[in-house]
């Protein structure tokens, strides 16, 4: 069995989920500290939307911003000398933006679980609203956070249709798990084939296992 | 000096018009539940916004929508007691208190060991908040409100969320607490014991407006209108008319008397002060008016007994009832004419 997939997966999901860690708790405390329910509702669409579209259309419209002779592509490879298409780093991206409404979501849903008067009585005591945000949002809303980082995490190792368009299924360097499976597939060796479904299964099972075990732990609230 | 609000802002419909000044140390926000009483506090708190309107504090503004100010919750040195005392569950008793203190300041710890001290939190120190009762949990955020010196005490339904019991206990060492604690204070309630026994100065609010204010003796005594003495715990209210130029008659129980002072003209009702009437035998009167009744019902209660009774003169009028004292009602002959003694200073004239 040919292990790069596995280890492309992994390194894959464990960067994206970084990313979509921090910017999932930042958007999610930036959209609930918006006024205007408008704003709310719009900027709450759009950082949304990535999980009801069809994965290939999320590829295709990474491929129209990214794509080389796009202008954000084109400023990228030619003074950065980066190119986003078909490179390891486009599998983060897809993963990224795909898992992204994931964490958003569950960390917004444990911001909003978060008794007011706490808040309020923060204020009160004369705390700054970012250490509001770091020592009581945070923790409080710690167990949430974390099991949306794990479901991000899954979302992100079982990544296809955008990763397919936008990074490609270049052995050794952008065929995922997913993309092996199916390679191994069309080339007709199911028995390759089964030894990564296996490994995709215990992956999973343990990831939903954690899940369980940090969403099963209430979100303390005050009595 | 003091305290100073006027403000209104409207929330779903519901109209908040509130204006009044603390003239004393202790001031007591009165009202029934949804009056506004929360609402005013936050306003004065900063968390919440009035749409108009002006509040200062020992002549500092903290809010003026005409000169466009609103001085931040954090700036306006505000210490707020919560309702559900809003402990913040991840921390222990130590860290909640010490939270909105500078950590690398010397002074802290002296500061921190003084107020755990003072609020007898002493073993308690490393316990989270859902492990300590009620009233550990009340100290607690005292002292969390308490350790930054706030110029101005606030306190919401501070009694609210604790089981009845232990309220009567908790309620006299709070109180020796805060006399200790000499600054000024604004406790809403809608409980009229915890006001009167709290605050030398009350407004009552109803509605989201203020529609009485003064010192509490007073407004007790007093209450001025048919809803504010609803609120206080007048049981015995009725319908005022005058019978002829100089006799008045309370509709409701039939009872009528000659009077000497004059009425203003909105005056349309009179209640009655529990503590000057009177229940015996006796059918004589030495200025006080006097009033045959029948005893309709009778109920005991742990520390007196709650009598319903009529004039016996006006069968169809309704009950008036009156707390009497054990000792009072075995001296009480049922057998017997039993008569009712209202002294004039029992008469309360509402608008």
């Amino acid at each position: 069995m040919e292990i790069s997939p596995i280890l492309i997966s992994l390194r894959t999901a464990s960067v994206a989920t970084f990313f979509t860690f921090i910017f999932g708790i930042f958007a999610a405390k930036l959209v609930l500290d918006i006024k205007s329910e408008r704003i709310k509702a719009i900027l709450d669409t759009i950082f949304t939307i990535p999980l009801v579209l069809p994965p290939t259309v999320i590829g295709f419209l990474l491929l129209l911003v990214f794509g080389v002779k796009r202008p954000i592509g084109r400023f990228l490879l030619e003074f950065m000398g980066i190119r986003i298409v078909f490179s390891w780093q486009a599998t983060v991206l897809a993963a990224f933006v795909i898992a992204f409404p994931l964490m958003y979501r569950t960390a917004m849903g444990a911001f909003e679980q978060i008794d007011e008067n706490l808040i309020m009585a923060a204020r009160t005591l004369g705390m700054s609203e970012s250490s509001i945000f770091f020592r009581i949002m945070l923790p409080l809303a710690s167990p949430g956070i974390l099991g949306g980082a794990i479901l991000s995490f899954a979302r992100s190792l079982g990544e296809f249709g955008a990763t397919a368009m936008i990074a490609g299924n270049i052995e050794n360097k952008t065929r995922t798990l997913p993309l092996a499976i199916y390679s191994e597939v069309a080339a007709g060796n199911m028995k390759q084939a089964s030894y990564y479904v296996a490994v995709v299964l215990a992956i999973s099972f343990i990831v939903i296992l954690l899940m369980n075990y940090f969403g099963r732990k209430p979100i303390v609230k005050d009595k | 000096m003091g305290l100073e609000v006027d403000i209104r802002k409207k929330v779903n419909g519901f109209k908040l018009d509130i204006n009044f000044k603390n003239e004393g140390s202790h001031l007591g926000i009165f009202g029934a539940s949804g009056s506004g009483k929360s609402m005013t506090l936050k306003c004065i708190a900063g968390i919440t916004e009035p749409d108009e309107g002006r509040i200062l504090l020992n002549d500092r503004i903290l809010f003026d929508s005409e000169m466009k100010i609103n001085v931040k919750p954090q700036e306006r040195n505000v210490g707020y007691l919560f309702q559900n005392y809003a402990l913040f569950p991840h921390l222990n008793v130590e860290e909640n208190i010490k939270i909105s203190l500078n950590k690398k300041n010397e002074d802290t710890k002296t500061k921190l060991k003084e107020i755990i001290e003072l609020f007898k939190l002493e073993s308690l120190e490393k316990k989270y908040p859902r492990q300590l009762s009620g009233g550990q949990q009340q100290r607690v955020a005292l002292a969390r409100a308490i350790i930054k010196n706030p110029d101005i005490l606030i306190l919401d339904e501070p009694f609210s969320a604790l089981d009845s019991y232990l309220k009567e206990r908790l309620e006299v060492e709070l109180f020796e607490l805060l006399k200790t604690y000499n600054k000024q204070m604004v406790m809403v309630t809608h409980n009229r014991e915890e006001v009167y026994k709290f605050c030398d100065y009350m407004t009552v609010i109803d509605e989201g407006k203020v529609i009485l204010a003064g010192s509490t003796k007073d407004v007790f005594a007093n209450p001025k209108y048919f809803n504010v003495s609803k609120l206080l715990g007048y049981n015995n209210i009725s319908k005022l008319q005058y019978l002829t130029h100089d006799t008045l008659i309370a509709t409701k129980w039939g009872i009528s008397y000659k009077t000497d002072t004059y009425l203003e003209n909105d005056i349309s009702f009179i209640a009655l002060k529990d503590n000057d009437i009177l229940i015996n035998n006796s059918p004589y009167s030495s200025g006080e008016i006097v009033v045959q009744v029948t005893v309709v019902d009778i109920i005991e209660t742990i520390n007196h007994f709650d009598l319903l009774v009529k004039n016996v003169s006006y069968s169809q009028g309704e009950a008036i009832s009156l707390k009497v004292d054990k000792n009072n009602f075995k001296k009480l002959d049922f057998k017997e004419n039993i008569f009712l003694h209202i002294e004039k200073k029992a008469l309360v004239y509402l608008k």
